[in-house]
């Protein structure tokens, strides 16, 4: 059923100096930022997708704040990603993040997030230790760590607390909620520059063209590019936020923006079905998994990641690698993986009193209502309770993202005074884009930053857009192509409705058009079984690549033929349009990549050996606008803080 | 597990153009039905079960039931959020109830004041945020 003036959209056209698109951590930081250096010489306007106070992958809470460095310096900081994601990653944009994002958890706590703090006596909750003498974070005040980098918080408003922030910075007035932008548009006149973004709202029947002479692309990660293992109702209730749909690679890649480390990914190994967060239960709580047989699977496979030395030798054996040892358990037999929540609460209970360990099993379960609450309703359905009973843990889908334990994205300049010449190109976490910035997961090759190191790199971004757009005062953008025939590809998907829908006599079922929903399974399925799913144990070779580029190609052509009963679909179309864009740029990527960086993330079985000798580089991709081809490019890789590995530096 | 709403709780916002849940739902999900000015979830196999909306209905019309594709029926974690705590409900399949009680926020909604006691912005062409000025930023050794 479609509204009624539904097909007749008003054109609303606005000029801005900057235009930040996306309204997450990153775009947060960014307007906080940015609006201080800009003071009322320029305007900012921000675009997001959904409502700020419950917008990108913090909406729900978190229940730690992941990267805040206390006593570590930024080197440890660099050391610690770099080891997590096998050795490829830019230390100065790593170290960027570590040397700022302290003072930014500080703003939050002054904001009114709730933090714990270690006291004499115990930890005590966010809300609590100012009543006992306490000191905030930036007084001294001691956090609950978690691990090296984590403190614990009580997050569940960490979102609407940052946003807040942000929509008094900027003022309401330059904020437009619901508003989903979907394509930039490069300049008429001056070549690779961004002049302006189109997008439509989700509300109200109307098109949007900005004019801007920046823009900060902050759309988020890629969530269902794969088939995810949930199904039915539960499709839905994935691990990183539905709705995070890769429109931030898919935008920069479609107007020639460089990306980086596309090949990579990330498989978060979760609480199963519910995709309940581990951190906590290994590093707080001190919780031990196994396989089905007790048996600690990274130390009993402790062998067989020696193939991927020297990163099973790092601090904390990487992510993948932890995978790549539960996958062998899985692939024997000796499934299913098991967290032991039981022995690991009975153990912190015996020097504990009892109002102690009420307060240690609501610590618990505040892990999940904080971040995850799905992951409490699995277990109130199953009758789980943690104390009693353990709980499976499984590798879930592949994700792409750069913020959190993945560093697919795009290629940024550095800071001017610590990256090298190659890594800068004048103006901080822009793209190869001119005036086409980016922060948060659309940064790529970094990782590791979490929910305060994308706020941290928004004002990174926020900061150098602002010199940007100072810096090219006279720069007036002119939108390159025919505005009326771009809004009118917009709105596509909306006419091969109308035009078709009476053709059948059931709307869902029609030979003209494919519903969003179909091609994003379609999608999904292709990603699942040709490109490293769950279908394959995350196996590919440079064939099943070769047949997923030509199902990939199909499915592009189709896309033209989408449909939108309503706005709703439309933004759905879009969506998977653009996860389209990001699961091909991931297909070219490991094609590329002719070794097994990331074992336990993917596998290419024709080349299963990590190869440091010809693979210790990035990999870069680019679409060129104009030709429309894909050319992917080796650049050399290097360390600006020296790694060490057990003993042996590398 | 998606959202559902209680028929006999929902007031469709009294009659506003948008209702609350249609408001924060991060995934655009709830939808008003203006015939019966009742919201429902028209997506529920894209929920992430968030609860935004369900913290966010001034009726607390709004629970979410487990996804029964895999989760069997009976339990439920309910929220009650305040503007500085939340309250949770947990009640398991076998009929056991849990509550539990967090802080969400230690200052008032509302009251933060951006750049109220904070540095004015400082030297544009160096790389410290206006809340560094005077600090030495660190470069790697």
């Amino acid at each position: 059923m479609s509204e009624p003036s539904f097909g007749n959209p008003e054109i609303v056209e606005i000029d801005t100096d900057i235009l930040l698109v996306g309204g997450g951590m990153a775009a947060c930081g960014a307007a906080y930022e940015a609006k201080r250096w800009a003071g009322d010489k320029l305007k900012i306007t921000l675009v997001d997708k959904a409502a700020m106070d419950r917008s990108g992958a913090v909406a729900m809470g978190l229940s730690a704040i992941n990267t805040y460095l206390g006593e570590n310096t930024p080197e440890d900081y660099c050391r610690y990603v770099s080891a997590d994601l096998m050795g490829i990653t830019r230390d100065d944009l790593v170290y960027d993040v570590g040397r700022h994002v302290d003072g930014t958890v500080h703003l939050f706590e002054e904001w009114g997030l709730p933090i714990w703090k270690e006291m004499e006596g115990g930890r005590v909750d966010g809300a609590s230790w100012q009543k006992q003498g306490g000191l905030p974070l930036k007084d001294g005040g001691k956090p609950v760590r978690s691990g090296r980098w984590q403190i614990m918080i009580n997050g569940e408003g960490y979102k609407t607390i940052v946003a807040e922030a942000a929509k008094k910075a900027l003022g309401m007035e330059n904020i437009y909620e619901r508003v989903f932008i979907v394509k930039y548009l490069l300049d008429a006149n001056e070549p690779n520059r961004i002049a302006g973004a189109v997008g439509f709202s989700v509300r109200e029947h109307k098109l949007y063209v900005f004019r801007a002479k920046a823009i900060l692309n902050v759309a988020g990660g890629a969530v269902n590019v794969f088939r995810p293992r949930s199904t039915g109702e539960g499709m839905g209730r994935v691990w990183y936020p539905v709705w995070n749909a890769g429109s931030t690679y898919a935008m920069a890649a479609e107007v020639g923006a460089e990306l980086t480390m596309m090949e990579n990914r990330f498989v978060p190994t979760r609480f199963k079905d519910g995709y309940g967060p581990v951190g906590a239960w290994f590093l707080l709580f001190k919780s031990k998994a196994t396989n089905a047989f007790g048996e600690d699977y990274v130390v009993k496979n402790a062998e067989m990641l020696k193939d991927f030395a020297p990163y099973d030798k790092a601090f904390v054996v990487p992510s993948c690698l932890r995978n790549h040892a539960m996958l062998k358990e899985m692939k024997d037999g000796r499934g299913p993986i098991l967290m032991d929540t039981p022995t690991a609460m009975k153990k912190l209970a015996e020097t504990l009193t009892p109002k102690e360990v009420k307060h240690l099993e609501a610590e618990a379960w505040e892990d999940f209502l904080d971040m995850c609450i799905g992951q409490a309703g699995v277990w109130a359905g199953l009758n789980i309770r943690p104390e009693q009973q353990v709980s499976e843990l499984i590798p879930t889908e592949p994700y792409l993202l750069g913020s959190h334990s993945g560093c697919c994205g795009i290629w940024v300049s550095g800071p001017e005074d610590v990256a090298p010449p190659e890594w800068q190109w004048g103006y901080n976490r822009m793209t190869t884009v001119n005036g086409l910035f980016t922060a948060g997961d659309g940064v790529g090759a970094s990782g590791h930053k979490f929910s305060s190191g994308s706020h941290t790199e928004g004002r990174i971004a926020g900061k150098s857009m602002v010199k940007f757009v100072l810096e090219h005062a006279d720069y007036k953008p002119a939108l390159k192509g025919d505005i009326k025939e771009i809004t009118e590809e917009i709105y596509r998907p909306v006419r091969n409705y109308f035009e078709h829908k009476d053709k059948t006599t059931a709307e869902d079922v029609n030979p003209y058009y494919i519903t969003p929903r179909m091609f994003q399974m379609r999608l999904q399925k292709i990603m699942d079984e040709y490109v490293a799913g769950v279908a394959t144990y995350y196996q590919t070779n440079g064939e099943m690549l070769k047949r997923a580029t030509h199902y990939l190609t199909l499915l592009k052509e189709d896309s033209a033929n989408m449909r939108a009963k309503d706005l709703h679909e439309l933004m759905r179309a879009w969506e998977n349009y653009h996860r389209l864009w990001t699961g091909e740029a991931h297909m070219r990527h490991i094609h590329f990549r002719e070794e097994t960086r990331y074992p336990g993330f993917y596998y290419r079985a024709d080349y299963p050996q990590l190869d440091d000798a010809n693979w210790k580089v990035f990999v870069n991709s680019r679409f060129d606008p104009e030709t429309k081809t894909w050319a992917l490019k080796k650049v050399p890789h290097k360390d600006l803080v020296p790694k060490t590995y057990g003993a042996a530096k590398h | 597990m998606p959202t559902f709403v209680h028929t006999d709780k929902c007031d469709g916002c009294k009659g506003g153009q948008v209702t609350a849940c249609m408001y924060i739902c991060p995934n655009d999900l709830m939808k008003l039905d203006t015939t019966r000015m009742k919201a429902f979830n028209q997506e529920p196999e894209q929920c992430w079960e968030c609860q935004c909306c369900v913290k966010a209905c001034p009726q607390q019309a709004i629970e979410v039931r487990a996804f029964q594709d895999w989760v069997p029926m009976g339990g439920a974690a309910i929220p009650l959020r305040t503007d500085n705590a939340i309250m949770w409900t947990i009640k398991f399949r076998d009929g056991e109830i849990k509550r539990f009680k967090f802080p969400v926020r230690t200052t008032p909604v509302g009251s933060i004041d951006p750049y109220g006691n904070k540095p004015q912005a400082g030297d544009l062409k160096d790389q410290r945020f206006f809340t560094e000025d005077g600090k030495d930023l660190p470069r790697p050794a």
